[in-house]
């Protein structure tokens, strides 16, 4: 049983009023930052502790905090990006619903160590009903002291609000996200000048996921070093994956990064395996834009070493066999899944959300959308598949923001693995139609649930 | 008007654009569901911003309706963890029952389809939004039920 830091006390029933998080030990992070450190002190604890950004990219966020920009008499602005739409993608969600308090407490902490008076929760927009029990929690934590001018007597004020997005995929990128909060079309800007310099209302901002932000309470109330003592490598601490696609338990589970894909998948602790006896296929581990794997190589490296559920090991191989650990949104595909049908709708996906300012992104991603369809539904050519390489080539890397690359990372893996399945389509456009191309050999020769 | 000087609050002075995509989200749910010129003008005219600067807000976002929509909305999603849980035989069934396709309304202005790329409800799929709330672990039972739902809370309410 893996050691759970931010969603241990996520069942306890009534946690999302602020008397039961009290007493359950919440805020407690709060009072020893303002009472007994300095903002330096809690930005040094963070990087003590290894934490890597959760939002998809991994950066260090000790190490984002101490770039930001503090010139004399300018704001400084902490944003939480609770944007979450990468497709697999529901843990932020899930955290901000059960235990709200806990991103509240941890955006106060940052707020502090950051010296931002005014921070923001920039939310999407879906996620209404959300809002409400934020803004719940704010207005509780402001009612006990905690939020509003010289808290706890430490001489440092901070607001929180939250900020409604209205349904864009790219505010989720912090620059776009911070037009999008200046009241804008999400055009993400071109860097530099970074946010930490240049950011909200030019100001210098740090952009942080919510699961990031949480984690800055166990940081804290435990210390860095113990924090970076769970885990492995530089994969530190605890991450929450969204499991989701053809599982017996899809769900949000809290894992220390030890443990093995293998076992995530079969353990009755986790997902449970694959329903209705059917086998795993493949796999996108870190959220649509990563690159998806067939069974073999998801549960054992091309050395044939095991794979573990951790930025490292997901990584093992690089593109050619390996793939990423990204948000930590695990699409799981059984046997008789068409890869072909998913990676068309989640090119449909990227040509939907592309804001249009790049030429390779804007076109390259409708093409991708075409051209895939005519696949999935017979009426490809063969000619298509190396075309979609090639737009795929031509998008990554020659564009403004990463989206262009994250619609050119699932198409060109689905090919480089899947190659046949892509070809059976256009060999055979009447069964392409009818049925599923699901076929032995990619599924998991494993099917016996471990432990 | 408070709600919106609340938000406008929030900001720095002169900032009061920010509040541009919170305030279409209260004009949205006052005006019928949907931005009409005149609605996104009058939006413009209370935070003194050029009409043009709300336009191409209101263009850029999935969420704001630029048309006419039904009373009761099911945006069922059909990326790609919904489509390996059977989101397309959803819209199917809505298709066969409701007799509308993605984009339509019912003739007695109740329902309209609209199919949405993911809402991050991947787990809990295939799923929809309707209205403030996610309806998630959908079947066809459960479809009928909703539509009911509707019917009966729209019948109470004429
Ligand atoms: C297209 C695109 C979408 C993104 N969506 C999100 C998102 O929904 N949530 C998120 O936290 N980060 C998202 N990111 C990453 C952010 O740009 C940024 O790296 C992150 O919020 C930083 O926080 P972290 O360091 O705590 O991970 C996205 C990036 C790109 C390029
Ligand atoms: S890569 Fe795509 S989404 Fe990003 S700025 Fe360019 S056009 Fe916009």
């Amino acid at each position: 049983m893996g050691r759970k830091l931010l969603l241990e006390k996520a069942h306890v029933e009534n946690i999302r009023l602020y008397d039961v998080y009290r007493q359950q030990g919440g805020y407690r992070s709060v009072e020893k930052a303002l009472k007994s450190m300095s903002p330096d002190q809690v930005t040094e604890e963070v990087k003590k502790s290894g934490l890597r950004g959760r939002g998809g990219a991994g950066f260090p966020t000790g190490m984002k905090w101490s770039f930001l920009a503090k010139p004399e008499g300018v704001p400084r602005y902490l944003v939480v990006n609770a944007d979450e739409s990468e497709p697999g993608t529901f843990k932020d969600r899930y955290l901000m619903e059960f235990i709200p308090h806990l991103l509240i407490e941890g955006m106060i902490t940052a707020s502090f160590a950051l010296g931002s008076n005014t921070s923001f929760i920039y939310i999407r927009g879906e996620y209404a009903w959300i809002v409400d029990i934020l803004e719940q929690a704010i207005a509780e934590a402001k009612h006990n002291g905690w939020l509003g001018k010289n808290i706890l007597g430490s001489g440092f004020d901070c607001e929180i609000y939250v900020q409604r997005g209205a349904g864009a995929y790219i505010c989720g990128e912090e620059t776009a996200l911070i037009e999008s909060l200046e009241g804008k079309r999400g055009n993400p800007r071109i860097k530099p000048p970074f946010p930490a310099v240049k950011g909200l209302w030019d100001c210098p901002t740090v952009v942080n996921n919510v699961e990031t932000i949480a984690a800055v309470v166990p940081i804290i109330n435990e210390g860095g070093e113990e924090y970076a003592k769970i885990g492995v490598g530089k994969s530190t601490g605890t991450k929450l994956i969204s499991a989701c696609g053809n599982l017996n338990k899809p769900g949000v589970y809290e894992i220390d990064m030890t443990i093995s894909v293998e076992e995530f998948i079969y353990s009755d602790e986790y997902c449970g395996g694959i329903p209705n006896g059917k086998k795993l296929k493949a796999c996108i581990p870190g959220g649509s834009s990563v690159p998806i794997l067939p069974a073999n190589l998801l549960l054992k490296t091309a050395k044939g070493e095991t794979r573990y559920m951790n930025y490292e090991s997901l990584a093992d191989g690089g593109f050619a066999t390996g793939s990423m650990m990204g948000s930590g949104g695990f699409i799981v595909m059984d046997d008789t899944q068409c890869v072909v049908k998913h990676t068309y709708t989640l090119a449909r996906f990227y040509r939907h959300e592309s804001c249009g300012q790049c030429s390779p992104c804007r076109e390259g991603t409708g093409w991708m959308e075409k051209i895939l369809l005519n696949l999935e539904n017979g009426k490809g050519k063969m000619s298509d598949i190396d075309l979609l390489w090639d737009i795929q080539r031509k998008i990554e890397g020659n564009t403004i923001c990463p989206l262009g690359d994250a619609a050119a990372w699932p198409v060109a893996a689905a090919i480089r693995h899947f190659r046949d399945e892509f070809e059976w389509h256009v060999t055979n456009p009447e069964d392409a139609l009818r049925r599923n191309y699901g076929i032995g050999h990619y599924a998991d020769p494993i099917h016996v649930p471990v432990g | 008007m408070n709600e919106v000087q609340g938000i406008i609050s929030r900001y720095p002075q002169g900032k009061q654009k920010s509040a541009l995509i919170p305030v279409l989200h209260i004009a949205q749910q006052e005006f019928g569901g949907w931005l009409s010129t005149e609605t996104m003008d009058y939006v413009a005219s209370v935070l003194q911003l050029k009409p043009i600067e709300v336009y191409e807000v209101a263009t850029f976002y999935s969420m704001f309706n630029l048309k006419p929509v039904g009373r009761y909305m099911f945006e069922v999603c059909q990326t790609g963890p919904c489509m390996l849980n059977g989101s397309d035989e959803i819209v199917k069934y809505i298709y066969d029952t409701l007799g509308i396709k993605p984009g339509e309304t019912t003739a007695d202005g109740l329902f309209t389809l609209k199919t949405v790329e993911c809402l991050g409800a991947c787990g809990y799929a295939p799923m929809m939004q309707q209205g403030k709330h996610y309806r998630e672990h959908l079947t066809r039972e459960k479809i009928d039920s909703i539509i009911a739902e509707c019917r009966n809370a729209a019948a109470a309410s004429n």
